[in-house]
């Protein structure tokens, strides 16, 4: 079997499960992708081949048994590189985790071995998920697969362009302000951002704690669903995941249909200055595709969207602050050798091992949280993002769910936003979901002139991932 | 757009020295500018009433959680040491001179 490399996880399930594939040739096949496009589109930031597959290896035995640990036993999945996998690296593309080994596996890496799935390989990223292009990796530069001149977004560009590339079927990512999303929407591939508290956090290195969710990159919304059934659920390890039930997904796709939705079009995010035609164009389509569908099409508002941009990059940035003091020097990670005593240790191993834009963030949370701007900043903040919050609630009073753009444009050029408020805003339409905790996709939904995937984002209330899935799969099958 | 002490600026070189970032004179000049355009940014929250406006930590709320009290072995001397920068004897993690004065070996 030639294409191997192109088949959904789902796909890939049932040639395992009716033994017509072996684990081991699955993952060689991938394997050997990533030997041969990895070299231009640098999705990966390591792979150890010995170790899928002695893991492959080992999935066949069980298969050759009648004891797979469930259907997708065997199945290669990309981990992001902010995610702990014990006895591997886990940079976060930085300078100052360069040489750390994670000594334990984080909750959803737990949960994907249970189920048979196998950590394949570190995707690039944003150094601490801090960017919307992949530039910020302190190690190199992912390109998009569609266009290798373009970037392939971020934080989560190297799971994003993995899967695009045919590299791997699925892989995780983390999304605070849109790292799952937009990424998913420049390489033309599905990101789910899954309600907070879904996904356990245990492992994953902190960014932005009350923002951060892990969800998965997918070629297909039935992969995302299957993905969410296996990492979904309860941790005890990690106090803000959910005790509410989580799982059953995929099986509830057989139900999917629009007919009789109300799908919510928040105007501010169509009179958005300075989006693309290309983009203004197929979210129309979209509308059209949901409107023949059956679904009702209801014009809704969220008045407060001109404000999440400038409310995100306050909290997210104090929480940032806070979370990255732990890079010290002192116990794991980069230590100057220039430093003549502690505060030394700190100042010269921080300043040498972040880069630039991880610099950029910490300063700002240091200085919303400092003496004197804590009240300006970020209790105001704080008090936005109540607003933020009601006006999804609101909208969630006339529509069940809602239909916007990912981004405001299709995936930019290197270097083309080197001013780093620009880069900002290319996560405009994202950002709001994070701070309002609900759950939302990005799904691929056309192309711009020049061939560049444009996605449209489901954006749905807290826990209704089911209602999201079915949505997107019913776009899918249009 | 002022360049430090007043009400509302941003004075890179305390920022940095708060945030325990060691920043060349270039770098400190460059993020000056930066910083100020990314806090002009953030300052249209001011235009917003929120008065009686309860603020939000959690999108969804969440009590703390305790476990039993039971003591666990998670992890062994060895490894949680792997990934320290110095040790000494394999025991203890090593750390530039605390005090002033003749430094220790």
């Amino acid at each position: 079997m030639s294409d191997l490399t192109k088949l959904s996880v789902a796909q890939c399930a049932e040639l395992l499960n009716g033994k017509q594939i072996s684990s081991a040739e699955l993952c060689k096949a991938f394997i050997d992708q990533v030997k041969r496009v990895d070299p231009t589109i640098q999705a990966f930031l390591a792979l150890d081949e010995a170790r899928v597959l002695a893991a492959a290896e080992e999935s066949d035995k069980r298969r050759a048994q009648g004891a797979p640990l469930s259907p997708f036993d065997g199945i290669p999945v990309g981990i992001k590189d902010c995610i702990s996998v014990k006895e591997e690296r886990c940079s976060c593309a930085s300078k100052i985790l360069e040489n750390f080994k994670a000594v334990y596996d984080a909750g959803v890496i737990k949960k994907l071995r249970k189920a048979g799935f196998i950590p394949f390989g570190r995707t690039n990223m944003d150094e601490f998920a801090m960017g919307s292009s992949c530039e910020n990796s302190a190690f190199q530069k992912t390109r998009n697969p569609r266009n290798p001149d373009c970037v392939p977004g971020g934080s989560s560009g190297g799971s994003a362009a993995a899967v695009a590339a045919d590299e791997v079927p699925a892989a995780l990512a983390s999304d605070t302000g849109g790292s799952i999303r937009q990424p998913a929407a420049f390489c033309g591939v599905v990101g789910l951002k899954p309600t907070y508290g879904r996904v356990s956090r245990f492992g994953l290195v902190a960014f932005a704690s009350s923002l951060d969710q892990i969800g998965p990159i997918t070629k297909t919304v039935e992969d995302s669903a299957i993905l969410l059934d296996t990492i979904g659920g309860h941790d005890p390890n990690d106090c803000t995941s959910l005790e509410a039930e989580c799982g059953g997904f995929a099986e509830g796709l057989k139900k999917a249909s629009v007919k009789g939705l109300k799908i919510g079009l928040p105007k501010e995010y169509y009179e958005l200055e300075g989006m693309s035609d290309s983009v203004k164009k197929c979210a129309q389509e979209a509308i059209e595709t949901f409107q023949r569908l059956g679904a009702e099409l209801v014009d809704v508002s969220l008045p407060h969207t001109k404000y999440s941009m400038a409310c995100y990059y306050i909290v997210a940035t104090a929480e940032a602050s806070a979370n990255l003091a732990r890079f010290d020097g002192v116990r794991y990670g980069y230590r100057s050798p220039d430093a003549r005593d502690v505060l030394e240790n700190y100042m010269k191993s921080r300043g040498e091992g972040f880069g630039t834009e991880v610099k950029r963030r910490i300063m700002l949370g240091t200085y919303v949280l400092s003496s004197g701007y804590y009240d300006a900043y970020y209790l105001k903040a704080q008090k936005v993002r109540t607003l933020i919050r009601r006006d999804f609630e609101n909208a969630y009073k006339q529509c069940d769910i809602l239909l916007t753009p990912v981004t405001p444009a299709t995936a930019f050029r290197f270097g083309e936003k080197s001013d780093p408020l620009q880069m900002y805003l290319s996560d405009v339409f994202t950002t709001s979901l994070n701070l309002s905790g609900n759950c939302g996709i990005s799904i691929p939904a056309g192309k711009d002139p020049n061939g560049m995937p444009i996605g449209v984002q489901l954006m749905a209330p807290a826990l209704a991932e089911q209602l999201l899935f079915n949505t997107a799969y019913a776009f899918e099958k249009r | 757009m002022s360049t430090g002490g007043g009400e509302n600026s941003f004075n890179a070189a305390k920022v940095a020295l708060l945030a325990r970032l060691e920043l060349s004179p270039e770098a400190l000049e460059k993020l000056q500018g930066e910083m100020e355009a990314i806090v002009g940014y953030v300052n249209q929250l001011s235009e917003l009433n929120v008065d009686g406006i309860e603020p939000t930590a959690h999108a969804i709320p969440r009590n703390n959680v305790l476990r039993d009290d039971v003591a666990e072995v998670d992890f062994d001397r060895a490894t949680m040491l792997s990934n320290a920068p110095a040790t000494i004897d394999d025991e203890l993690i090593k750390m530039p001179q605390v005090l002033p004065g003749e430094g220790m070996s």
